[in-house]
């Protein structure tokens, strides 16, 4: 399998307070990572510095071959290459639904607006929001909302879909859907990077699951292992306690 | 107000009391409402013709034949005012938007553009709109030595003075804008300029139309004081007519002129603000 991320040495601090501490892992292509841990585990930081959103203190990040943690490159094209989906708030209120869908391939890949709005709708369609298109994301329930966000974030393709705890801020019966479209697109190969809270999810369609705590990685292993003999003590409290509820 | 149920059981007979009742009391409140406004016409309206300099002030300010004779050389004049104020708003909004994005720029190399934005909006928020108007009129070509028409110095002048307050209104409407917006925006890969001109800015603005109408407003009167250049708008016309007839009414003719042009716009601002009240309690962000 080929490499599409690597990460080695990663470090990250806000002032005095280190996050990431030293984080080394891969992803294959087509392989969907899970990255759990308790809040402020250093999650959300370690995907914002893998899109370039955060600076990083020290380590690389090799997005097929190329460091892109090096200065030189362009920050702006590099993450256009990434697909990210955050916890809330990601349509932008003023565009429509399937301007919002379009926007990056029209005004960052240069994508003709009829040939952008022909996939956004084939898009939109398939997540049963074809008939939303021209409303604006106000109109649509928090599962639609979060739906289009991502149907937007893998609009352009990118080589890897970042998803930051996209369900954590709704409704639990808006999740199910969510979680669904996020399994069909892992059944059709796309490289993704999620941090997650939702174990069950985590369970049945990450290849690989990555525990994180304290800002490095405690354990790893495939999916269904690390759920069933997590080996580490940390991993193992972090678990009860979740199944406990 | 009354559900509209499309199906289901007929209102009970209580409901229909109930609303028999609330018809009643609103058809009592308008009635009241009514009467008492025009029981205040009347009052202030016998006072004001009871005041003992009554028939002077009508004769002075009031008279029907003055202002018919004013209308056309103060209307002339009002179409220079618009044609004025047309060209503010597009000067306006170009030096505004732009004072108001220098003034965002982070970063210590921006130091001297952020420093010089702010100072430019300390100072013509400051100023009084006249002054600048004799600063710009007289200060341009003394220093030029060329000759420029009165009506591109008042021009000048007024957008030098509005876009310092619509830069600080359009800068507040960017700081308002949530932080995950522009961070949505970078994570597709837009550019800065991208970001600000596609995202942050047309935000930025929905949520600003009341205070940007209201400077409008404003700056439709202000067009007025242009006359102080010697430019022959609606005020400089109503001032010659004014020293024709010796009569005060030309004013009066211009001040009606200024106020139906105000009205719509004071009233879309009204509609505006309304209805962006009414999203935001609904839970949308603009």
């Amino acid at each position: 399998m080929t490499t599409v991320l690597r990460v080695e040495g990663l470090r990250k601090s806000f002032g005095s307070a280190a996050v990431l501490r030293g984080i080394d892992f891969e992803l294959a292509e087509h392989e969907v990572v899970a990255l759990i841990g308790p809040s402020g585990s250093g999650k959300s930081t370690l995907l914002r510095t893998i899109n370039l959103l955060e600076p990083i203190d020290d380590g690389r990040i090799i997005l097929r071959d190329a460091d892109i943690s090096d200065p030189r490159v362009d920050v702006d094209k590099t993450r256009a290459r990434f697909g990210v989906v955050f916890q809330h708030l990601n349509l932008f209120p003023h565009l429509t639904v399937l301007d919002n869908v379009t926007l990056a391939s029209r005004k960052v890949h240069g994508v003709p607006r009829g040939v952008a709005e022909a996939r956004g709708m084939e898009l939109l369609d398939r997540i049963g929001l074809a008939a939303k298109a021209r409303e604006h994301p106000d109109r649509l329930s928090g599962g639609q909302q979060q739906r289009a966000a991502i149907v937007r974030a893998v609009a352009t393709d990118p080589e890897v879909l970042l998803l930051d705890e996209i369900t954590s801020a709704l409704d639990p019966l808006l999740v199910g859907d969510v979680l669904e479209l996020v399994r069909d697109l892992a059944a059709e190969g796309t490289t993704i990077l999620m941090a997650t809270h939702e174990m069950a999810f985590a369970r049945d369609v990450a290849h690989r699951v990555l525990f994180l705590d304290g800002g490095v990685i405690v354990e790893q292993g495939p999916a269904r292992e690390l759920f069933a003999n997590p080996r580490e003590a940390s991993t193992q409290e972090f678990l009860r306690r979740f199944s406990a509820g | 107000m009354t559900p509209q149920h499309q199906d289901g059981p007929p209102p009970s007979d209580i409901e229909l009391e109930r609303r028999a009742f609330r018809r009643r009391q609103s058809t009592l409140s308008i009635l009241v409402g009514a009467a008492s406004t025009v029981a205040f016409a009347v009052i202030v309206w016998l006072f004001v013709i009871n005041t003992p300099g009554w028939a002077r002030v009508q004769d002075s300010f009031f008279d029907p034949e003055t202002a018919v004779a004013a209308f056309p050389r103060v209307a002339q004049g009002f179409l220079l005012n618009l044609r004025i104020l047309a060209f503010a708003v597009i000067g306006v909004a170009i030096v505004g938007t732009l004072l108001a994005f220098l003034r965002t720029l982070r970063g210590a190399v921006f130091f001297p553009l952020r420093a010089l934005a702010t100072a430019y909006t300390d100072v013509f928020r400051g100023i009084p709109l006249i002054i600048v108007l004799y600063l710009v009129g007289f200060g341009i070509p003394g220093l030029l030595n060329v000759r420029i028409s009165h009506e591109v110095l008042g021009t000048i002048a007024l957008v030098i003075t509005y876009s310092a307050y619509v830069a600080e209104v359009i800068r507040a409407g960017i700081d308002g804008v949530h932080p995950s917006q522009r961070m949505g925006a970078r994570a597709l890969g837009l550019t800065h300029a991208q970001t600000l001109r596609l995202v942050v800015l047309p935000q930025a603005i929905r949520r600003q139309a009341p205070p940007l109408m209201n400077d409008f407003v404003a700056m439709q009167k202000d067009v007025g004081l242009v006359s102080v250049l010697g430019a022959i708008d609606a005020v400089r016309g109503a001032q010659i007519e004014t020293a024709k007839f010796a009569d005060f009414t030309p004013y009066i003719v211009a001040a009606v002129l200024f106020v139906l042009l105000a009205i719509p716009t004071i009233r879309l601002t009204d509609w505006v603000s309304a209805r962006l009240r009414r999203r935001e309690q609904m839970g949308a962000i603009v």
